[in-house]
This record gives C-alpha cells, structure tokens and sequence, in this order.
C-alpha cells in the first residue's frame, strides 16, 4: 500500500524543500519507487533543488484541471530510477489547488508508486494544510530554536484536528521530528536548543539530526540532493533518517561536538 | 491590570421571555401567578425577550409597550435575543442590548428541574500551540504537556499532569476558589477569576516546579505542592 508523506513545518526556511528532495531520494536509493510533488505553488523551487528546472513541461496544477496527464507531468530523475519529481505552477496560486482534484492525483499517483513525498509550503493556510490533508505520515522539519519549535507545534495540532485522517477518526497521522541545521558547537554554548529540548517541548519521536552543513547549500545550488554527496555529514544524517522510517535502529549522529569543532570553538571561526 | 479594574466580566441569571408566548393570555396569566408566589425574587428582576419566530416588533414604540407591560408584572427588560436585524435596529433604538443566542432558551430551562452534573472535561493528548480548550462549566484535566501558546479556560479548576507552557485561565466565569494545579509551572500566563501573572511575574523559585495556584484576599497566590 502505497504511503503519502508530507514535509511540513509551519515555519519557513527550515528546510523542507530540502529534506523532502534528500528524503525521496534516500528513499529512492533504498530501492523505493517515490515520487516528491511541490505544493508550494507560485514559489516552485523543488525542481531547483532536484536539479530538474529544465525539463518542466506540465506541472501539478496542468494535471489537477486536466490539461496534462500525469506522466506527461512526472519527471523521472536522471540519477536514479526510482525517483519521480512532480513539480507545480510557477505562475497560479495556492487556490488552484482543489481538494477534489488533489484526491484523484493522488489516487493515481498511489498506483504507481511506493512513497509519495508532499513538499509542504510555509504556514498554515489552505497550500500547507492542502499538503498536509491525504498525509498517512509527516515529518516535522524543526531548526534549534524557539520559533520553529512553536511553528511546529502548531503544525502538529493541525494534523490531528485538520487531516484526513482526523476527519475521518482514522488512526491519526504518525509524526515525525526531523531536526535540522543542528550545530552541536553552538547548542554546547547555549546558543542553540538541544535535542532533548526540543523533543521534550514537542514530544514526538525523533527521526533524526541533520548537521548544519555547507554541503547543503552546495547541493541546492547544483540541483543534487544531498544524500548523493557521501562525503556530506548532512547527506548521511538523511540516509540515517530514511533507514530509521524504514524501521532500522540506527545510533544518532552529528549531536556532539566533534574534536574538531572544538578546536575552532577554541580558535574562533575558521 | 488597569484595564482588568476598569472593566470586569461576570455572569448573570436572567430570565428569558418568548415574544410568541406573551400573544397568550394563558400565559400571561401563569407568569403573573408564578411571580406573585415569589415576589421577592422577581422584583425588578431583569428578562430577555426571545424574538424567535417573531415579525412584527420593528418598531422602537412597539418595545416600549412590551417593557410598559412587563414592567406591570415587576420585570425590567434588558434585551432581546434571536432578533431580526430591522427587530434589532427597533430594540437598540429603545435601548435594550443584544444577547446571543442560548441553546433551548427558556423552555429548556423550565424543563429542567434537576441540572445535569457537568462532567469534567478530559485532555489526553499534549495541547498544542494555537489550540484552545474550554471546559464551560466544569473542571479541566490535561494529562499531558500544554505547550507555549495553546490557552486552557475552565469555569472550574485547571489540572496539568505534565508541564503547563501555555495559558491557563481558571474560574473563567467568575469563580474565585477555582484553582489551577499544575506538575511543571512554566506557564505564559495563569488567572483565576479574571486576576492574572503573566509569565514574568511568576516568582522564579517556583519555575518549572509542581504548584497550585489560588485566589487568597483577591491576590493570585503559588504554593509549591
């Protein structure tokens, strides 16, 4: 049974365009057929991300009104067979997404495929809770600090009142906390939350910790996700987060500060 | 708390009166005899008149003559309720107030002789930011943690078995021994009965420890439990 993932947060800029890029793909290396949709309609950026921008020819929006089928608008990704890219509409708004059509993507999409990663917009307005409503799973993508944490807190209360599966008294949406942009050094100061900070405040599991990171820009700016850099501690942290969603018991990494970091913690910033 | 001085909420009992029913002699006749049985309590005391299923009284001097004839059997009439808006404009213009709507109205309440015990109200889940629960006249208990931002309102006590973050307004209608309890104080705001701290003038020594908060000579008062 195909399973719908949404990568949501309520806040913006903590990175969920580039979680939902690195999950699917993560997913994809593990043998998955996936699919990522952007649901950031009018602000597209996950074809960038994936690398894919130049070869957009229908998008989300094209198939919900039926101007396009769907596999003329799903984008096979170059790198590796499993994954699809379902990019949006640079030039419509969050309103040309209909419930109704939305439903019917998504029954289609759940034919062909094993995951279906939901690139959620920022807010809690009808794009992000449009992303969020078909979710079986979410992860939270939260930053180390007090804003997001409270921006995802939200979120997570609109997930067991406004989902599908809240409306329906289904089993609720299992939720997830993906912690990024984490800077042990920083948190060893008190100028970050720690992950148990965060945790305790949302108290939901933890999938993972993903290491701020210059590879992550890096790898936005070239269109790869991240979990193709194997040198990337951030690229590694992910591919440990999509073994933990698969059910593996892994160690969490990159949560103390390195001898390294200890010495440019001593030195000043390198 | 200058504003809280200046203006405070409370709730009263009024009485609400049909505006169909007063048509009816019969019941005119009841009215009178009920309130000649008890006239101490009925004197002067205030009523509603329940517009519903109602069209004329669009005139101000048609409220006048429903005031003129419940003022006889020792009423003041306040308000209306369930008003039409040309009916609203004519009762503001004779200076009554608009109520909202109660469920039932007040059939329901000479039905009910033996009110229901209000069932505490009981959170299971973490209350998330942004959410807001409102025990009306009962009891709260949350079992989890109120997170930054979620606002708990009670008429009764508030419990919190797991650490308050949010907001926690107890006694919401007026009731000054309502208390809050709480395992973990680090609350934005708590109230009873329209007193309240905010987060900063919580004491310090009490910070994320268990208390219980009440109304002790009109001050809000934390005893560590």
């Amino acid at each position: 049974m195909a399973k719908v993932i949404v990568v949501t947060s309520g806040k913006g800029g903590v990175g969920k365009t580039t979680t939902s890029a690195a999950f699917a793909a993560g997913l994809a290396l593990r043998g998955h057929k996936t699919v990522v949709i952007d649901f950031d309609v009018g602000l597209r950026n996950l074809d960038l991300v994936m690398g894919c921008e130049r070869r957009v020819v229908f998008d989300f929006i094209n198939v919900i009104n039926g101007d396009a089928n769907l596999n003329q608008a799903l984008i096979k990704d170059k790198r590796h067979d499993n994954l699809f890219i379902f990019p949006t509409s640079q030039t419509r708004d969050k309103n040309a997404l209909k419930r109704e059509g939305v439903e019917r993507v998504m029954e289609e999409l759940k034919q062909q495929f094993e995951y279906i990663i939901c690139d959620s917009p920022a807010g809690i307005e009808h794009g992000a809770i449009t992303a969020l409503y078909f979710a079986d799973s979410a992860i939270i993508v939260t930053n180390p600090e007090v804003s997001s944490v409270r921006d995802s807190d939200r979120i997570i209360g609109i997930l067991a009142s406004k989902s599908r599966r809240a409306e329906r008294n289904e089993p609720a949406v299992d939720v997830h906390l993906l912690l990024t942009r984490y800077d042990p050094v920083r948190v060893a100061k008190g100028e970050m939350l720690a992950v148990d900070d965060v945790k305790e405040i949302l108290s939901i599991p933890l999938l993972g910790v993903i290491p701020e990171s210059e590879s992550v820009l890096r790898a936005s700016n070239t269109g790869t996700p991240v979990v193709f850099d194997e040198e990337s501690p951030a690229g590694r942290a992910y591919l440990d987060a999509v073994a933990r969603f698969l059910g593996e018991q892994r160690e969490m990494r990159f949560v103390t500060p390195q001898r390294r970091s200890f010495f440019r913690a001593l030195f000043g910033r390198v | 708390m200058a504003a809280g001085n200046v203006v405070q909420g409370a709730l009263f009992t009024v009485m609400v009166v049909r505006a169909a029913s007063l048509r009816d002699d019969a019941f005119e006749h009841e009215l009178a005899r009920q309130i000649a049985r008890s006239p101490r309590f009925f004197q002067n005391a205030p009523v509603v008149l329940d517009l519903r299923g109602v069209e004329n009284l669009t005139e101000a001097s048609e409220f006048e003559t429903v005031k003129g004839k419940l003022r006889e059997l020792t009423l003041t009439l306040v308000g209306v309720q369930n008003a039409q808006p040309a009916q609203l404009e004519a009762a503001t213009e004779a200076g009554l107030a608009s109520f909202a709507p109660t469920s039932g109205g007040g059939q329901a309440r000479a039905e009910r002789n033996t009110p229901p015990l209000p069932k505490t109200r009981l959170v299971t889940e973490p209350v998330r930011s942004g959410t807001q629960i409102y025990a009306r006249g009962s009891d709260l208990i949350v079992t989890a943690a109120v997170s930054p931002g979620a606002e708990l309102v009670a008429d009764g006590n508030i419990h919190v078995y797991g650490a308050l973050r949010g907001r926690a307004l107890a006694g919401a209608s007026g009731d000054t021994a309502a208390r809050i309890f709480c395992t973990r104080l680090e609350a934005e705001l708590v109230s009873i009965a329209g007193r309240y701290l905010v987060s900063e003038q919580l004491p310090p020594g009490m910070q994320s420890t268990p208390v219980q908060i009440a109304l002790v000579d009109d001050q809000l008062t934390i005893t560590r439990n």
